[in-house]
């Protein structure tokens, strides 16, 4: 059941849900000497540390952040320094243990700064792993390997964000096919579809493996795949003469392509390592090329479906 | 996996004070300290996420950090805003 609900709030079905209220909870028999762990309280970064710290006794201070997991809202100011703070002095944290140490999940660092709650609370902060299931091996060594400190995009990471991408890209992507359907081109409805899919799954789960370091050009790969099948159906025949069917044939190559590669350039906001700037630079370097192939590709074939209406 | 390999990220060793803290911050192993002033050894694998400037004490890193939300980006350029929220 767990299981479910983790799938359901990845998707973000209901996510005011998935927040737990923020306090300081004790896991265990925890003592005015254990340690004290700071989570998000979005429920799966929460349960993810508690089930990592089953068997130690410690405690957790949630901060509110929203309901938003600890690297997004770290990003966006809500796993701040200052929520940390208010929330040490909310909680009386320093009245309930002895010591002065927090351990800080490490990707909070982009919102919290160690020094400036050490200075504002008294608390020293010491980064922990990234993941949560390092963290018994990080209690044992005192302190974080390299490897616990550098974050993956495993195929498991990746699989996890394609819901969310659906979320956003499937509705549209669904939208068009049923009005390319409803004009009557079953070749566009399929195409559209499956170049967004390709886009927003295919890329994350075969990320790696696709040329190109851009993730536009990862998507146009893939998207040029599904325009090639388009294209190839497209020239059947159907009737039509077969200048008419070529260019029905390169408008799907032209359409689908960028379907797949913005789908693709969008999931750059859910992968572990783009940088801003190279993002900036995908934008200014394909966004234009994709919206010119797209709008030439649609003109193209709605003028072989008019010289298709003349003929007939 | 490799990316972009131009960023913002700039690194004055001279303000170093050899806390060692933006190596343990950094999810890209951009930084490595185990003896004395920080250095930069991977630059190119920096994704300018901001944890090591947030937590400099001395101010020697400094990068434009940002959300790499490229659906905020497109949208900021269009209404001419800088992009600064993302996707919730």
């Amino acid at each position: 059941m767990d299981r479910l609900i983790h799938v359901l709030a990845r998707a973000g079905v209901r996510r005011n849900e998935w927040r737990v209220s923020p306090g300081l909870y004790r896991l265990g028999a925890p003592g005015p000497n254990s340690p004290v762990f700071v989570s998000a309280n979005y429920k799966l970064s929460f349960d993810a540390l508690r089930e990592a710290l089953e068997g130690v006794d410690c405690y957790i201070l949630v901060l509110d952040t929203k309901g938003i997991n600890v690297w997004c809202a770290a990003g966006k100011g809500s796993f701040s320094t200052d929520e940390l703070v208010y929330r040490i002095e909310r909680t009386g944290l320093a009245d309930v243990v002895e010591h002065r140490r927090l351990i800080v999940p490490q990707l909070a660092a982009t919102g919290v700064a160690g020094y400036e709650v050490r200075e504002r609370s008294g608390f020293r902060v010491t980064y922990g792993p990234v993941r949560a299931s390092d963290i018994k091996e990080f209690l044992e060594s005192g302190k974080t390997s390299d490897k616990m400190r550098l974050v993956r995009f495993d195929l498991k990471d990746r699989a996890v964000l394609i819901p969310v991408e659906a979320k956003s890209a499937l509705p549209i992507a669904l939208g068009a096919s049923t009005l390319a359907y409803l004009a009557g081109d079953p070749i566009a409805a399929a195409g559209i579809t499956a170049a967004s899919v390709s886009g927003f799954a295919g890329v994350p789960a075969l990320l790696p493996w696709l040329p190109g370091e851009d993730f536009s050009i990862k998507g146009f790969f893939l998207g040029g795949g599904v325009a090639l099948a388009a294209s190839i159906a497209a020239l059947r025949d159907d009737g039509a003469s077969l200048p008419i069917r070529l260019v029905r044939a390169a408008s799907y190559a032209l359409l689908l392509p960028p379907i797949a590669a913005f789908a693709s350039l969008n999931f750059t906001g859910c992968s572990t390592y783009t940088s801003p700037t190279g993002v900036r630079k995908e934008i200014d370097r394909y966004v234009r090329l994709m919206a010119g192939m797209a709008a030439s590709g649609l003109i193209m074939n709605v003028a072989q479906r008019i010289a298709r209406a003349a003929k007939g | 996996m490799p990316y972009c390999k131009e960023n913002t990220l700039e690194y004055d060793p001279e303000l170093c004070n050899s806390c060692g803290v933006c190596a343990t911050v950094c999810p890209h192993g951009v930084f490595k300290a185990d003896k004395g002033k920080a250095r930069l050894v991977m630059p190119s694998e920096c994704m300018e996420c901001g944890a090591c400037a947030m937590n400099c004490a001395t101010g020697a890193i400094k990068v434009d950090s940002d959300v790499g939300c490229a659906a905020a980006m497109m949208k900021a350029a269009l209404l001419g805003r800088s992009a600064t929220t993302c996707c919730d």
